[in-house]
């Protein structure tokens, strides 16, 4: 009975030191997660110098809106703006377009050729014709430095697809198109009247999957939009923040920036590598501000996907 | 085979579904199979004046141009240099989210899961932004704090043996918490009474995950490895090109690049669609491969 209940206690002490050590490692990674982030808000707002000279660590030195400034005076930064939400909207509603029907239709278990199609969609996930053609397509059909490009290509995820597909199988019940049906009620119909409304949560994980992308994306535009006047976002992070192009002169012309911060080249170069932190938060904030609301529809769709057949 | 008049039936019954698919079947058609019949470049020299179809065959003359590469194997050893060492980071996930499985206090499960998720919204150029600021020699906090503690400050960006570590662990911080989010969903399946019983006959908390959850989780993981060896060779390009400086080429210059360098900026439309086949192949016969030999191992395998 003894050695019972001392068993007890070890075992019960052994747990706790785990659950302590466990919540102790996770906390020290939460903070790596979180500390970049955190590090260029404070350093965005920090006194240049501070940061420069790494007196920025933990906490913000000094308060200064100046890179903000700086920033917000750049018009490639707000073209690039204006350009992502253009394609990130129109971008998206194509997206819906190709992906909801598809995967409706796949998901209807007497589908004509249904396992054919499904393959001919799959394929494609697997096998493609790679950069080189998809770049001379394109070419041929007179989309290089076309915005419309943009929209297009990627318009079709397969990976989406069978997220929705998988979707409609097991949460939209069958009966209620049997009744329908039995109603005289045409596919189309049942489509747009029984499905559509009863796949919100579906078109929800849809657009924030794609929206992302489109977002996010600066790859496409370097390879088919050479022209400026079209480069979303993306482009412009780029050429500011990694080819390290100023960012600057524009702001300089447009005398944002206080004429005395100017004096010296040397704040000068302070305040450009600042206003990079500032760029970051600038580009990332609309996802960082909507992220935590709709948290849990990206996590359904993750949860969907991995449904297996 | 089916009957011609059941053919017709079913045909009949979903003609309006196929009118609801259309749509991407066009697009899929024109837009992926499309470049596929592009890729018969890869065997010709191609010439604009002439078009895809009019241009003169040249058999595997731009397959052996590749392999005969004096930089064939150095691109080679550098992407699978990056991506062995990220499959290698595989359990790195799977252990995260065994430990927040294992986060009695909700709240404290629901912040670190926000968290960790967080890092995967941001653009590929956000990120590598701020891995060049975080590393920056003259400025970066990295090297604020090396000094700190008595280093010296390196710019580990141009230092080529850094190239797959930077790129990887880079990728690590975005893609952690995502990652988990599967294996997560899959411990939810865990018997409660399994665990019960476990703990009952003397099982501590590791064991109850050594041998209750893991085991549970195992098809989630065979399933996920399969496809990450399939990408074996196929290292996206986007992250690539923007961690590449003059000074890391040596190790940073992997094939997708070179394909985009040789194809895109130098028009050797041929060579590169060559080049990309031959990575497309290798892949998929990875891939085949990979999931044969799980398949005989562990009776789970992707198709």
């Amino acid at each position: 009975m003894k050695t019972m209940s001392k068993n007890r206690t070890i075992q019960l002490n052994s747990n706790t030191v785990f659950g302590f050590i466990n919540t102790l490692i996770m906390t020290v990674l939460l903070f790596l997660f979180a500390y970049p982030l955190y590090y260029t808000v404070i350093a965005s707002f920090s006194d240049a110098e501070a940061v420069i000279t790494g007196k920025v660590g933990l906490l913000p030195v000094g308060f200064s809106l100046e890179a903000y400034k700086a920033v917000l005076a750049n018009k490639q930064v707000w073209l690039g703006y204006r350009n992502t939400i253009f394609y990130t909207f129109f971008g998206t509603l194509f997206n819906l377009f190709l992906t909801i029907p598809l995967g409706y239709a796949l998901s209807k278990k007497y589908l004509f050729c249904r396992k054919a199609f499904t393959w001919f969609f799959m394929i494609t996930m697997y096998f493609g014709g790679g950069m080189i053609p998809t770049y001379l397509l394109y070419k041929n059909m007179g989309l290089i430095n076309n915005p419309l490009i943009m929209i297009i290509s990627g318009g079709l995820s397969v990976y989406n697809t069978i997220v929705t597909r998988t979707y409609f199988q097991n949460s939209v019940p069958e009966s209620l198109f049997e009744a329908a049906r039995i109603d005289g009620c045409s596919e189309i119909k049942a489509f747009i009247q029984i499905a559509l409304p009863l796949a919100k949560p579906i078109i929800a994980v849809m657009v924030l999957y794609y929206a992302v992308g489109h977002w996010n994306s600066y790859f496409n535009a370097m390879m088919y939009l050479p022209n400026t006047d079209y480069q979303p976002l993306g482009l412009v992070l780029r050429r500011i923040l990694i080819l390290n192009q100023s960012a600057f002169e524009n702001a300089l012309s447009e005398g944002v920036v206080s004429a005395e911060m100017l004096k010296n080249a040397i704040a000068r170069e302070y305040l450009a590598e600042v206003m990079k932190y500032a760029l970051v938060f600038i580009a990332s904030a609309p996802m960082l501000i909507i992220y935590p609301f709709v948290q849990k529809y990206f996590v359904k769709g993750v949860m969907i996907g991995a449904i297996k057949e | 085979m089916k009957k011609r008049a059941e053919w017709s039936k079913e045909l009949k019954r979903s003609w309006q579904l196929l009118l609801l698919m259309l749509p991407a079947l066009v697009y899929v058609l024109i837009f992926e199979y499309g470049p596929m019949y592009g890729l018969q470049i890869a065997f010709k020299n191609y010439r604009p004046s002439l078009g895809i179809w009019g241009s003169e065959w040249v058999g595997l003359k731009h397959f052996i141009r590749f392999v005969k590469n004096p930089n064939f194997l150095k691109m080679l050893r550098n992407t699978l240099s990056i991506t062995v060492y990220s499959l290698a980071t595989f359990p790195i996930p799977i252990l995260f989210a065994l430990m927040l499985n294992e986060i009695y206090n909700q709240k404290f499960k629901k912040v670190a899961q926000m968290v960790s998720y967080m890092p995967h919204f941001l653009s590929d150029v956000v990120v590598c932004s701020l891995v060049l600021l975080f590393l920056s020699r003259s400025n970066g906090v990295i090297n604020n704090v090396i000094e700190a503690l008595g280093g010296t400050r390196q710019a580990f960006i141009n230092i080529p043996e850094y190239f797959s570590t930077i790129y990887v662990w880079s990728g690590l911080w975005q893609g952690i918490g995502w990652s988990s989010i599967l294996y997560l969903s899959a411990l939810s399946g865990v018997s409660a009474e399994l665990c019960e019983s476990a703990r009952i006959d003397g099982a501590n908390r590791l064991q109850i995950i050594r041998y209750v959850n893991l085991p549970t989780i195992m098809p989630t993981i065979v399933i996920t490895f399969i496809m990450k060896i399939g990408k074996l060779l196929s290292l996206g390009h986007s992250k690539i090109f923007l961690l590449q400086t003059d000074l890391n080429l040596p190790r940073s210059s992997v094939i997708s690049t070179y394909v985009y360098n040789v194809g895109i900026i130098d028009g050797q439309s041929s060579y590169a669609s060559a080049i990309g086949l031959f990575n497309n192949i290798i892949n998929i016969l990875i891939l085949i491969a990979a999931n044969r030999i799980v398949k005989k191992i562990t009776d789970t395998s992707l198709f």
